[in-house]
């Protein structure tokens, strides 16, 4: 600030620095986007060009007819669409009672359900394969969605968002006979916006992207989501990078339309209360 | 106070019911599973026989097991280069982007996106990249003069190293973000104060920021070292843990004898490992942040 001609020129150089960074983020969307357009020959010839003068869409119409690409993609939607909806209910409705009501056992059940934080979802996931699968719900919608359906991070986000909300907001209802269903759906729900939607994002965001556990309990095409989809594309085709690369494209495009759209309640969705873990 | 009593009576109620589908959920998907995985990893089951009761036989075995110390020194190397790369190159976007510098959004945006993208997308683009006939990056060596470039993924040498190039690549903008609301949380008058001390430059970022960061810092550690302990998505579409076992990762050997070879009880042990590793360093957090690290 005090030497504003020296200032300049380190901030002309962080600048050019910042904008070579970008190439390295955010170049490998563009060389997706630009090996899905390639004719198949051109992939591979090398040199490779980096963008081709003859491009073609084929692969966005034969990756729906090599898989079952757009069965996944509305599993996806329907899966990331129950757990979002699911965790902002189920996670809620925990939140209230830890935030607004009084009830012996409130400290260490919280504490418990903070506890959980610290298990990784690999440790749990063997013993949940084992349950979902004696229930028969291998290839089903319940058993890619009732596992994600509660979420510790979603509760303590929520609760530590209600704690803000003025007590005697609530006192008053109470006097006024409000019940504490009408108190959470017609007060705290509602002045709860911000928080329930930074939860909507994470909840959604992180199950488009989950692979692990959708991998496991699925075992026909039609029933496999996006993520999965396209590791299975990548065992039949691997040689195929124009078709895998279209692949790819459509999977990160609704995210990243999303994100690009509403950049800071995703950000402040994914960071939120600093408790993160994508 | 008859009436106060009830009142209290008919919340406990209310919390209960209000609680009612968390703690269903709870219980039948992370409470008990937690229990059976330490129960499991005392078995040896494959699913299709039933569980056979073999004491600490599964944890001789991995601590006998050639490939597991293979795993586990994957594991730290990954872990030991990923963790640092990723600190220090998201701290230097905060520290850049924290000056104000003009387009900071665009940056911010650009930063974060790998961080949103699936993991299995990011993967198979970067496999491509890397493609040691046709790919982009030996296509680039070849053009600055590196006429026998590393086969990549196909290299017992350079295969773990591309895989961590990759991790760094997806997690910068994380920790740019998490850094960067530290650093916005660092009251304007310390610099002030430090101004008037005769602080710039680096011995203001030594004697200020550093230490005003150090909770953001210690908290971008531990997730990083809990994130990197957890690479398998990775592992799973670049190499298939491959050639050789040589990218094969602590969650990798997880899925791939709970998953591929149904040696669920061998599996839950290695899983166990990793809880107590996970576990040790969140108590590692939850002790030392209060020794360590300066709070303002």
């Amino acid at each position: 600030m005090a030497r504003p001609g020296r200032n300049g020129a380190v901030d002309w150089l962080i600048f050019a620095v910042l904008l070579a960074g970008v190439i390295v983020s955010c170049g490998p969307f563009a060389w997706m986007l630009a090996t899905s357009i390639k004719p198949d020959a051109e992939v591979f010839r090398f040199p490779p060009t980096l963008f081709t003068t003859d491009p073609q869409l084929d692969n966005y119409r034969e990756i729906f007819s090599a898989i079952p690409f757009g069965r996944a993609f509305v599993n996806s939607l329907v899966v990331c669409i129950a757990i979002t909806l699911a965790q902002l209910l189920v996670c809620s409705m925990a939140a209230y009672a830890f935030a607004c009501l009084d009830f012996r056992g409130r400290e260490p059940l919280f504490l418990i359900y903070l506890a959980a934080l610290m298990v990784p979802p690999q440790v749990t996931i063997i013993p949940n394969f084992i349950l979902v699968r004696s229930l028969g719900w291998i290839d089903t919608y319940q058993g890619l969605i009732l596992p994600f359906a509660f979420s510790s991070f979603g509760t303590f986000l929520l609760r530590q968002y209600f704690k803000t909300i003025p007590k005697e907001l609530i006192e008053a209802a109470r006097i006024d006979g409000c019940a504490h269903w009408q108190i959470y759906l017609y007060i705290v729900m509602p002045l709860s916006r911000a928080a329930l939607g930074a939860l909507a994002i994470f909840a959604f965001v992180s199950q488009w992207n989950n692979f692990l556990w959708p991998l496991i309990v699925t075992t026909r095409p039609e029933m496999q989501t996006v993520t999965v989809a396209l590791s299975t594309l990548q065992g039949q085709y691997n040689t195929d990078w124009p078709l895998l690369m279209t692949g790819s494209v459509l999977a990160v495009a609704p995210v990243i339309a999303v994100f690009i759209l509403g950049n800071r309640s995703f950000i402040a969705g994914l960071t939120a209360g600093s408790f993160g873990g994508r | 106070m008859a009436g106060r009593g009830s009142l209290a009576r008919r919340d406990a109620v209310a919390a209960w019911l209000f609680l009612a589908p968390s703690l269903v959920l709870f219980i039948t998907f992370t409470g008990l599973p937690v229990v059976a995985a330490f129960l499991i990893s005392f078995t040896q089951w494959d699913l299709f026989n039933p569980a056979k009761f073999v004491g600490l036989g599964n944890y001789m075995t991995l601590a006998r097991d050639g490939i597991f110390g293979k795993v586990m020194g994957n594991t730290a190397y990954f872990v030991l280069a990923s963790v640092p790369a990723q600190m220090v190159l998201g701290l230097a976007c905060a520290l850049a982007l924290n000056r104000g510098i003009r387009g900071q959004t665009f940056f911010r945006v650009a930063y974060f996106l790998p961080v949103v993208t699936s993991t299995i997308a990011a993967a198979l683009v970067w496999a491509w990249l890397f493609n040691s006939n046709f790919g982009l990056i030996n296509a680039l060596l070849s053009a600055f003069g590196i006429t026998d470039p590393p086969r990549w993924l196909g290299s017992t040498t350079w295969a773990l190293p591309a895989v961590i190039v990759v991790s760094v690549w997806q997690n910068v903008g994380y920790a740019m973000v998490l850094f960067l609301a530290g650093l916005q949380n660092i009251p304007k008058d310390l610099y002030d104060a430090g101004a008037i001390d005769g602080a710039q430059g680096w011995r203001r970022f030594y004697y200020i920021t550093l230490p005003m960061l150090s909770p953001t810092t210690f908290f971008v550690l531990i997730i990083s070292i809990i994130g990197s302990f957890q690479v398998f998505e990775l592992v799973f579409v670049m190499t298939n843990a491959g050639p050789a076992n040589a990218t094969n990762t602590l969650v990798f050997y997880i899925y791939q004898n709970g998953f591929q070879f149904y040696q669920m009880g061998y599996a839950s042990a290695a899983a166990m490992v990793l809880f107590l590793i996970v576990l040790i360093a969140t108590l590692v957090q939850y002790r030392l942040q209060t020794r360590w690290v300066h709070y303002g």
